[in-house]
Order: C-alpha cells, then sequence, then structure tokens
C-alpha cells in the first residue's frame, strides 16, 4: 500500500542526497517525489508517496536525519494531493475532434499541437489522472511525463464548516 | 575587539575551546594550511602511519575516556582511508570527529589531484557531516561536529574544510546558539511508561536485564548495578557492555549470544521479560530472530528512537537516555516498593545458579599441549588482578576474551562490535593509551589481525606510548577457518597464514617494540610478567597457540538460542 509523507527539512545543500541515501541504504523504495520550497526560506517540503511497509521505522530514520524537523504522514481523507500529468496522445485530423471532446471532461488543457498528435497538461489527485490516463488510451498514448505528489492536509476549521478566518491588512 | 584569523586558525582554535587535548591523523596537500597552525598549539598531534589507524585510534580514545576522539586526514586518499574507522564508530555509536582536508573550492567537481568525493562517501558511516564553505562557519560547524557527536546516540561526524577555506581570513568569534530544529535527542523517558515498565517488573517470575553498550556510552554503570540490586533482576552484559556490571556480581550472568556462555543466553531465551537498556537485538545475541526468547515480554529503553521495534516489538518502549531512564525506574520502582523488598524469584534464580554450576567456562590447559588462547588470558587477569584497560581485534581471541576475563570496570574492555574490524586492536590501544597514559593497556591480538595495522606499532614506538600487544598465533584466520571445519566440510580455503612467517619478535624490535615469545603453557606467566614489568616501551608477546582450537559456547549462524553448541561434538 502507497503511504504519502510530508517531510519538513532544513533548507541545506544536500539534504535531499541524506534522505535519498538514507532510503537506499535501509532499502526503503519511494514511489515518487517532490521537493520544493515552503513559505519559510529556510525549509523545504519533501513530499513522498513510499510503498512501506514498515512505516514507523521509515518515519523514525526520516527523524534520525539531523535536518529533518517534522515527518508527517497524511491521512488520504484528510490530504489534498495533486500530481500534474503531461500526456501526449494519437490525434490525426479526423480523431482530433473527438480527443478534445473527451480531454474537456477533464478540464485538460491542450498544450501542443502536432499533425499527429496533441499533448495535454492534466492536474489533479492520482486517481483523477489515471482516470485521464484510461480514457486516453484508446487512443494510443505516445509518451507521457508525470511530476512527483504534492500534499497538503485540509484545514481543519474548512472540515468543520467554519469559513477560512482572512487575515486583515 | 576584531580579530582576523584565518580558517585554519580558527579550527584550531575551536578544537581548543572544546577541550581538544590529543588529535590523530596523517597530514597532507589539502590539509598543510591547518597542520601549520597545529604546531602552534598546545594540542598534542600523534601521527599515525595509516589513516584507518588514526581513525581507531581516536575511536580507542573515546572508549577509554569518554570523551570525543579525534582525528585529521587530507583529501582523497586520507579520507577514504578514514571510512572503515568511521562506519566502525558509526556501528558502535563512538564519539569521534574527522576532519578532512578537501582541494580549494573552485576545483571541487573536476576530478583534481587528491580529489575525492568525502562529503558524500562518508555520509552513511557518519551521524553527520558537513562540508564548510566559507572560513566564516568555522566556529559554528566545529561546536555542532562536537555537539552531535557526544550527545544523543553518539557517533561519528566529518567536517571536510576545502585548502582555501582553511587559508581564507575571518573575523574570528565564537560559535553562536546551537541552530539543530531537527536535533533534540529525547533524554527523560514518559513517566507513564517508567510506570508501566515496573508493572512488567514487578509481575515477572523470570526477568533478565539486557545492558548493551548504550549503558556505557551513558556513564550509567554504576545506576545500573543499583537498579539491578533494587529490582533483584539478573544482568547479562553484551559483547559491548562488558564491565558495565562487574562480573564478580552475584547478578551478572556475562556474555549472551551466538559466543556468549551458556546461561547468559538461555537465560534470555527462557526469559518472561526482557528490560533491554542500550541494546538493540543485534543477529549476534538473537540468533534466529523469530525463535528468539519467544515467552518474553519486552521493555526496551534507548536514546534512539529507531532501534525500538527494529527487530522486535516493545511492549514498553521508553525513548530515553539510559542513565536518565534508569534513575527514574529507581525512583519509581522505590516508590512503589516501599519498605517491601523486591520480589525474591527463588525458583529464577534457583535455575541460574544450576546452569552456571553445570556449564562453567572451561579453560583446558594441557601441560604438555600447545597453548590455549583461553589460558593466557586467565593467567594475564591473574597477574593483573584484572586491573588493565582491555582492548582486542576481531575473531577467537576477541570472544574468548570477553568471555575469560572478569571485567569490572566500564570502558576497560575496547572492541570492534557492530562492524567486527579486523585490525581494531593495535590502534585503538594506542589511542586508549594517549588517553589513559595511567593505566596498563593490553590489547589481545590475532595474528591475522595483526598483520592488517601493525604498523601502527611504529607510531606507539616514537610517540612513546607504551602499549603491550599479545600476539595470539595460530597460524590462521581463526574464526573463519572455525566455520571451515564445522560447515564447509574442512576444506579450508584461504585461512591459513602459517605462523612462522613473520617472526614476530624481530618484527617487533624493528619497530622500535620489545619482542617476547612464549611457546609453550609454561612460559606463559613468566613472558606476561616481563611484558608487565616493561613500561617505557610498547611490547609485542607473541604466544604460539593451538591451530586447532574452536571458541564454544556456539550458536550457529541463523540457529535458534535454544541450541546451544557447547563443543564440537553438539554440531555433529
Amino acid at each position: 500500500m502507497n503511504h504519502v509523507i510530508s517531510v519538513l527539512v532544513e533548507n541545506k545543500p544536500g539534504v535531499l542526497a541524506r534522505v535519498a541515501s538514507m532510503f537506499a541504504r535501509r532499502g526503503f523504495n519511494i514511489h515518487s517525489l517532490a521537493v520544493g520550497p515552503t513559505t519559510d526560506p529556510l525549509f523545504s517540503r519533501i513530499t513522498m508517496v513510499i510503498d512501506g511497509p514498515d512505516m514507523e521505522q521509515i518515519i523514525k530514520q526520516l527523524y534520525k536525519l539531523v535536518h529533518t524537523v517534522k515527518v508527517t504522514e497524511m491521512v488520504p481523507s484528510e490530504t489534498l494531493e495533486r500530481e500534474v500529468m503531461l500526456l501526449r496522445v494519437s490525434a490525426d485530423r479526423k480523431q482530433r475532434g473527438e480527443v478534445l471532446d473527451a480531454a474537456a471532461i477533464f478540464e485538460a488543457k491542450a498544450v501542443d499541437v502536432g499533425a499527429a498528435t496533441i499533448t495535454f497538461e492534466v492536474t489533479g489527485d492520482p486517481a483523477r489522472l489515471a482516470d485521464f490516463l484510461e480514457l486516453m488510451r484508446p487512443y494510443g498514448v505516445v509518451d507521457l511525463a508525470k511530476s512527483g505528489r504534492i500534499a497538503l492536509s485540509r484545514d481543519a476549521k474548512n472540515r468543520n464548516g467554519a469559513k477560512p478566518t482572512l487575515r486583515s491588512a | 575587539m576584531s580579530e582576523t584569523l584565518t580558517g585554519a586558525q580558527a579550527l584550531i582554535r575551536a578544537l581548543e575551546l572544546e577541550g581538544v587535548e590529543v588529535v590523530f591523523g596523517i597530514p597532507g596537500g589539502a590539509i598543510l594550511p591547518t597542520y601549520d597552525f597545529l604546531l602552534d598549539s598546545s594540542i598534542r598531534h600523534i601521527l599515525a602511519r595509516h589513516e584507518q589507524g588514526a581513525g581507531h585510534m581516536a575511536s580507542g580514545f573515546a572508549h577509554a575516556t569518554g570523551r570525543v576522539g579525534v582525528v585529521m586526514a587530507t583529501s582523497g586518499p586520507g579520507a577514504t582511508n578514514l571510512i572503515t574507522a568511521l562506519q566502525d564508530a558509526h556501528m558502535d555509536s563512538i564519539p569521534v570527529v574527522a576532519i578532512t582536508g578537501q582541494v580549494a573550492t573552485a576545483s571541487i567537481g573536476n576530478d583534481a589531484f587528491q580529489e575525492a568525493h568525502t562529503w558524500g562517501i562518508s555520509m552513511p558511516c557518519t551521524k553527520h557531516n558537513y562540508l564548510v564553505a566559507s572560513a566564516d562557519e568555522i566556529p559554528d560547524v566545529i561546536r555542532e561536529a562536537f555537539h552531535l557527536a557526544s550527545t544523543g546516540r553518539p557517533g561519528p561526524v566529518l567536517v571536510d574544510i576545502p585548502k582555501d577555506v582553511q587559508a581564507a581570513t575571518m573575523e574570528w568569534h565564537r560559535a553562536g546558539e546551537l541552530d539543530l530544529p531537527g536535533y533534540k535527542p529525547s533524554t527523560r523517558g514518559h513517566p507513564r511508561q517508567v510506570k508501566a515498565a515496573i508493572d512488567l517488573i514487578q509481575e515477572a517470575e523470570q526477568p533478565v536485564l539486557y545492558a548493551g553498550g548504550g549503558i556505557i556510552r551513558a556513564g550509567a554503570s554504576d545506576l545500573l548495578r543499583r537498579f539491578a540490586e533494587a529490582a533483584n533482576l539478573p544482568v547479562v552484559t553484551t559483547l559491548m557492555a562488558r564491565g558495565a556490571i562487574p562480573d564478580s556480581h552475584p547478578l551478572a550472568l556475562g556474555m549472551p549470544g551466538m559466543h556468549g556462555n551458556y546461561t547468559a543466553t538461555t537465560a534470555m531465551q527462557q526469559s518472561d521479560l526482557l528490560i533491554t537498556i542500550g541494546a538493540r537485538f543485534d543477529d549476534r545475541v538473537t540468533g534466529n530472530v523469530e525463535a528468539f526468547a519467544p515467552r518474553a515480554k519486552v521493555i526496551h529503553v534507548d536514546v534512539d528512537p529507531a532501534e525500538i521495534g527494529k527487530v522486535r516489538t516493545a511492549d514498553v518502549p521508553i525513548v530515553g537516555d539510559a542513565a536518565a531512564v534508569l534513575g527514574q525506574l529507581i525512583e519509581e520502582l522505590r516508590t512503589r516498593l516501599g519498605d517491601d523488598p523486591a520480589p525474591a524469584r527463588e525458583a529464577w534464580f534457583a535455575t541460574l545458579r544450576d546452569w552456571q554450576e553445570h556449564h562453567l567456562l572451561r579453560c583446558d590447559q594441557d601441560p604438555n599441549g600447545p597453548i590455549q588462547q583461553p589460558y593466557v588470558i586467565e593467567e594475564l587477569h591473574r597477574l593483573t588482578g584484572g586491573n588493565v584497560i582491555l582492548v582486542s581485534g576481531v575473531g577467537q581471541h576477541q570472544m574468548w576474551a570477553s568471555l575469560h576475563w572478569g571485567f569490572e570496570r566500564p570502558n576497560t574492555w575496547i572492541n570492534s562490535g557492530g562492524l567486527g574490524t579486523m585490525g581494531y586492536g593495535i590502534p585503538a590501544a594506542v589511542g586508549a593509551k594517549a588517553g589513559m597514559p595511567d593505566e596498563i593497556v593490553f590489547a589481545i591480538d590475532g595474528d591475522g589481525c595483526f598483520q592488517m595495522t601493525m604498523q601502527e606499532l611504529i607510531t606507539a614506538s616514537t610517540e612513546k606510548i607504551p602499549v603491550k600487544i599479545a600476539v595470539m598465533n595460530n597460524g590462521s584466520l581463526g574464526l573463519v577457518k572455525q566455520w571451515q571445519q564445522l560447515f564447509y566440510n574442512e576444506r579450508y580455503s584461504a585461512t591459513e597464514l602459517g605462523s612462522d612467517i613473520p617472526d614476530y619478535v624481530k618484527l617487533a624490535e624493528a619497530m622500535g617494540c620489545v619482542g617476547l615469545r612464549a611457546e609453550h603453557p609454561d612460559e606463559v606467566a613468566p613472558t606476561l610478567e616481563k611484558a608487565l614489568a616493561i613500561n617505557d616501551r610498547p611490547v609485542v608477546v607473541e604466544f604460539l597457540c593451538d591451530p586447532d582450537a574452536m571458541v564454544f559456547p556456539m550458536v550457529t549462524a541463523g540457529g535458534s538460542n535454544d541450541n546451544i553448541a557447547l563443543g564440537p561434538e553438539d554440531l555433529t
């Protein structure tokens, strides 16, 4: 089973190498990985999708890295997850209209059109991207590039129906 | 008032501020600026003959003194030669700081002369490591390095400093407040867990206190003994914990595991509660994990949360420093017991005594036969009263030393446990003696180990560090040969070293040491006495030992600790 963890690390040179090296050394598997800044320039967030199985040991080993500040295992029902996919599909002139219609259902954006292909950009949670891929497969998938997954937990106040607080200027 | 220093000067001053008195190392091109200022410092530099040796010296120093050992090397081959010593210290949680020179910043990544990616190579075998980008960082990096090496679960930390950074100038400033938002090792255990632990201990009928090297590292030996006495618990001491409780103590059972004594191994196996402190269920202790101590509940105290539950699920996990948690356990027990005595557990102690009486460790020295290694170890103990810092290499001699020596104090047993680094003995002894010059430092070494790092005896001679080395010459890589004899149909592939070459006496003399040799059992004691009387030079004593002797008890690799072989006849 896949687990999504969010690792808050100090934004120091080589911190990604430390995380990757630890995973390699301990025989843990990384399914996908995304690294980016946070609101605080001193810290970065690494979002990882991991096969498990021993999540407790993986999290503890992450904490052993001196630059790891916080590790959160995301709860699927309380988490916003997004991936970006670029998908190139066969579409000659005859098929083009049908492919575009199908893509419109997913709000996929046609970002490149060639003589025999269309390339779509689609954003969403992993299930949505998988569905779009299945929809396009019969037309012929020529190429595919996918980002690592990023995730944030949902705002607890929103879940309770309260409105987000707006900070006054 | 500002003061301009070079990075190298700042480094030396930062080391002095950490209280460093001794550095082991070898200079080279990329660390020349630092070595230049080392001449003007009060820090003593001990010039090793190989960087691996320098690294083990730092480790031996740390083992013996409890302080951080410091090693210095140049870039490239200097740094790569250190790697074995770093991994060794990493596995045994020994506080070591390694300073390496690196090629100039502008050359990094260009395959410059003596360039190696030290930061990358050392990453998995250190607790943490640094590549210093500017001279200005040096005070903070050194402060952090010593803090990380010596706190929490100790370990090696490497600081790689490019040559231009050593030469660059900076305005001297002391290290600021530690800024390590991701590093907050726990010290005290959770009070609720401490209570839960005492609940289990009070109910247990066959408990065993499983003491590991963490007790020694935490300086918690005295607390361990007090807790064992207060709760009336028998104690096993792992290879890394020998000396954590005196072997002469009535509650001490000695070493468990693959080559542990029968009582210690079996006590764990049959116990209903393992009170594990600073130990990590290493495969050399547990044998087949599935079959290990099947009835035992587990209390696991460790400063490293990742050790808890890694191998064996803990019923009561306690994250904390061994000394702090032992103090809490003693306190909680005192509250709980009031004026009542701890459970007597008469049946359990009667069983343990019965095992001890029926499975005494044998040392059968035939007066006309070849010298048995346990006999040498026991004679040395008799002649010194055990008042020695005992060091060892890795192999049969190490197991015999751990089994047959009676340890009475912590920090008097220095060996390579986790990594099993052959050749550890001589340099570790040099480091220990450099740190504890008033103690007798005696290394029990094998002939295979000796030949790996013997050049450090030149270091010992020239630096006037009078260590004593016993070479147990059985002409082979004994423990490997033992496995070939038992499990590979006596096919001795590449384990025969031959006992004639080298001539250890001449070799010792060539390196500035006194060389002695004992060939017959009746020469053992007089030769040891001679060695003990020499205190102005290192001494090497060769013992021509039984080439066919094997270490027992033994549990086969991956076998269950229920099946302890007491001799070769039990394995056929």
